[in-house]
């Protein structure tokens, strides 16, 4: 079955235990699926972690992955979360050369982007950025000519928006309606 | 690695003489003191107590360094263990024992080599979806990833081929654990569960209260609710159809759906095709039974499955081996998938209904549903096409003094009227009893059918044997395969088990050598093969044995092996160059197969 491939975000609650990670991580690997991207975190809840991962996989490899995911024992939850409204982020830390007459612009630049100087140097700054996968990389290739001296990028963080309403009488599972409060300030 | 087994023994013997140890577990035993809410227990104890609790009556096992605190609180509780020769075999055991009786299958190792090398029966397991648990010794938790004597990472080995594994470092963990290997085993699509269990957990004391160990519900089973909806789909596309056929796995017999089955084709007259492990699942003789798909399924099998306008997939995964060429695989056919696992759903072949759940319960669902329906027709046309096949079948052409393995399992079947439980090996052999034994009962034909490993007979005989006692138990099995486990006889003659074998002997590796003759232009690289005299190998166990290289000595044979009150070996000399037919050749499709040649067998030295 040779389909489209397309970025598909995996939602994940799992048992903080050892090993879980490689069971998930496993099960991309044993498909030949590259893993874009992956995050873990606690979550509100003792004992439990929050996975998000990314991976460009056909509709129908996405099936089989969700399916197979949910037998893994560690997994609670799984949750395709490719075609409902998320909110997405990741962050990124910058280290820019920066002298004296570079400073101001790239100061005039972190301005526009929203984003953050966390540490000032006489040769370089680090700046800290939030967003959507697109918006830190325009930031990266604006900052590119000045000199970027080192740089991390965490994974992307999802989340859905709203909250899903009970199924109606059709069947179909509804969200409530959400404005992306910040979405005005993506570049 | 006897040696360095022994040398692991020398070694540890300073830290802890096993006679010593011996003393102080039933000291401790004795001494046992009641807790508040149960007795003091070592982790090996508790081990022993939680397979006599879940009612495990057979572990198959090896002892080595890293597992002795368990092999020596083994005397004081009522499992009977068997000795094994090597831990494939104990693996095998435990995977036949499932598959004969339908319960779990336990198998005990060490740590180390005793671990590896139960991975090749522990992935047969999982490819065949049979429940079984093995336990294996660890080194000290301590000294995990010190690289130390006999330590390897074999949940991490393990990973991809169980359902589940743990690895266990503290004796109060050890009775949660096991009880959750049971169900994870057992439940849903069954298959392997390993639990890894450090030595210094098997020597810790602790508190035991069975009560207080049940395996917490990690997650509310997934449920797929079977909405009336899609079942209402299903009952329409099954009451429409003109040309139907029953696809029926292994998936039947596990979820213990035979009734189900039989009524489902009696109402609908819809005809059965099955798959090699679905054999058993609906009977041979039926009127309704078409036989074996697939790579060396009958003709008209797979011609009704191109040929047919809805396919009912009934616990069965679309393999490769009963597919073909999945562009050309049964294009006019709807198809609707009953499946346990939501995993297999539009995985090789999209499916226009899925109803995921047990196997047993949707049919009870759609069986009200169903609609008695006229096939006639359509059966008379797959019957019609019966008959071309026929005349090629081997069995129907006089002797001409060659002794054909398709005889020999002919003969088999009705020596034993069909009642044995007959455990094959894998190869040419594997496929003749799938053609010419003829199962009516499920779980009479216990095979390694997704994994294909060889030596899987012999041991796994041991294990079905051990399931059901009572019953007459078979080892079908090839001159290459034997060989590789053929060290469990010891173990068969050690049990005193009355196991019957039949070597189909062709001098060959000879799925291997058809495969050569067919697509590697009769290079026969590294398939001819040396054996020794079955016969005097068999002596050697205790074992009588016979040899057999002619027709009319089969029967015979076969009654003076059934006669022995014990084991019995028979060495059948066959037809060296013999191959399986028909034949869908991998990835071909699947009505494109090489059929048997016409007329059969005549050649130059006939005449």
């Amino acid at each position: 079955m040779s389909e489209r491939k397309k970025q598909h975000a995996f939602v994940l609650y799992v048992e903080n235990e050892p090993g879980v990670l490689n069971r998930v991580a496993s099960l991309f690997r044993r498909r030949g699926y590259n893993i874009e991207s992956l995050t873990v975190g606690h979550t509100e809840r003792p004992g439990v972690s929050r996975m998000t991962i990314l991976a460009g996989i056909s509709e129908g490899a996405a099936q089989r992955v969700e399916a197979n995911l949910y037998k893994l024992v560690n997994v609670l939850s799984v949750e395709d979360v490719t075609f409902t409204p998320t909110i997405s982020r990741s962050l990124a830390l910058l280290k820019i050369e920066a002298h004296d007459e570079s400073r101001h612009r790239l100061m005039e630049v972190v301005r526009v982007f929203r984003a953050r100087v966390v540490d000032l140097a006489p040769r370089s700054l680090i700046i800290e950025i939030t967003g959507t996968e697109n918006k830190i990389q325009a930031l990266v290739d604006v900052l590119r000519p000045f000199g970027i001296l080192e740089m991390v990028r965490t994974g992307q963080v999802v989340m859905s928006r709203g909250v899903e309403r009970p199924a109606s009488e059709d069947g179909a599972v509804t969200r409530e309606l959400s404005l992306e409060a910040e979405a005005s300030a993506s570049v | 690695m006897t040696t360095a087994r022994v040398c692991g023994l020398l070694l540890q013997s300073n830290k802890c003489v096993p006679r010593r140890i011996g003393v102080v577990s039933r000291l401790n035993r004795q001494r046992s003191a009641k807790g508040v809410h149960g007795l003091i227990r070592t982790g090996a104890e508790i081990i022993w107590e939680c397979l006599e609790h879940l009612g495990a009556e057979y572990v198959f096992g090896y002892p080595g360094g890293a597992i002795l605190p368990a092999y020596d609180a083994m005397g004081n509780y009522g499992v009977h263990h068997v000795l094994v020769r090597h831990e494939q075999g104990a693996t095998h055991m435990a995977d036949g024992y499932a598959r004969a009786s339908g319960r779990v299958g336990v198998a005990l190792a060490t740590s180390g080599p005793g671990a590896t090398n139960m991975v090749t029966g522990i992935a047969t397991a999982m490819m065949d979806s049979s429940p079984i648990v093995c336990i294996t010794g660890q080194v000290g938790s301590g000294l995990i990833g010190s690289d130390a004597f006999q330590e390897t990472d074999i949940t991490g080995i393990t990973l991809p081929i169980t359902k589940h594994n743990y690895l266990i470092t503290r004796a109060a963990d050890i009775a949660p654990s096991l009880r959750e290997a049971f169900q994870i085993a057992s439940s849903g699509r069954p298959g392997p569960v390993l639990v890894d269990i450090t030595k210094d957990a098997q020597n810790g004391s602790c508190e035991f209260d069975w009560n207080a160990t049940e395996p917490p519900l990690r997650r509310p089973e997934r449920r797929f609710v079977l909405d009336e909806a899609r079942l209402a789909e299903a009952l329409d596309l099954i009451n429409d159809a003109r040309r139907p056929v029953i696809l029926a796995g292994h998936g039947i017999i596990l979820s213990g759906a035979e009734r189900e089955l039989l009524a489902f084709a009696e109402v609908t007259g819809i005809p059965v095709a099955l798959t090699l492990l679905g054999i058993g699942a609906f009977p041979a003789k039926h009127r309704l039974c078409l036989g074996m798909m697939g790579m060396h399924g009958e003709a008209w099998v797979n011609e009704a499955i191109q040929e047919s306008d809805l396919l009912l997939a009934f616990g069965m995964r679309f393999d490769d081996r009963v597919t073909g060429n999945l562009k050309s695989y049964a294009r006019s056919a709807k198809k609707i998938h009953v499946e346990i696992d939501a995993a297999e759903i539009n995985k090789n072949v999209r499916v226009d209904v899925a109803l995921i759940g047990d196997l047993r319960n949707v049919l009870q669902r759609l069986l009200p549903g169903i609609e008695r329906a006229d096939t006639g027709e359509w059966r008379a046309r797959i019957e019609a096409s019966k008959h071309e096949s026929a005349v090629r079948d081997i069995q129907n052409l006089p002797d001409d003094g060659h002794l054909y393995a398709a005889h020999v399992i002919h003969d088999l079947w009705r020596e034993t009227h069909g009642d044995a439980i007959v455990v094959t090996d894998v190869g040419q052999h594997q496929m003749w009893e799938a053609q010419y034994y003829r199962h009516d009962k499920p779980r009479t034909l216990i095979t390694s059918g997704g994994l294909g490993t060889m030596g899987f007979a012999l041991p796994a005989a041991i294990g079905a044997k051990f399931a059901r006692p009572d019953a007459e138990v078979w080892v079908v099995a090839g001159d290459g395969g034997f060989q590789m486990t053929m060290a469990e006889l010891a173990t068969l003659v050690q049990e005193k088990l009355e196991i019957k074998i039949a070597i189909i002997n062709n001098g060959y590796l000879g799925m291997v050598r058809q495969w050569q003759e067919f697509f590697y232009d009769g290079r026969y690289s590294s398939t001819p093969l040396l054996s020794p005299d079955f016969v005097k190998l068999a002596n050697a166990f205790g074992i009588p044995g016979f040899a057999v290289n002619a027709r009319a000595q089969v029967i015979p044979a076969l009654r003076a092996a059934r006669q022995q009150a014990g084991p019995a070996l028979i060495n059948f000399q066959v037809e060296q160059e013999d191959s399986v037919f028909p034949m869908v050749p991998a990835g071909a499709d699947l009505h494109k197969m090489i059929r048997r040649p016409t007329p059969l067998v005549e050649r130059v030295s006939d005449v």
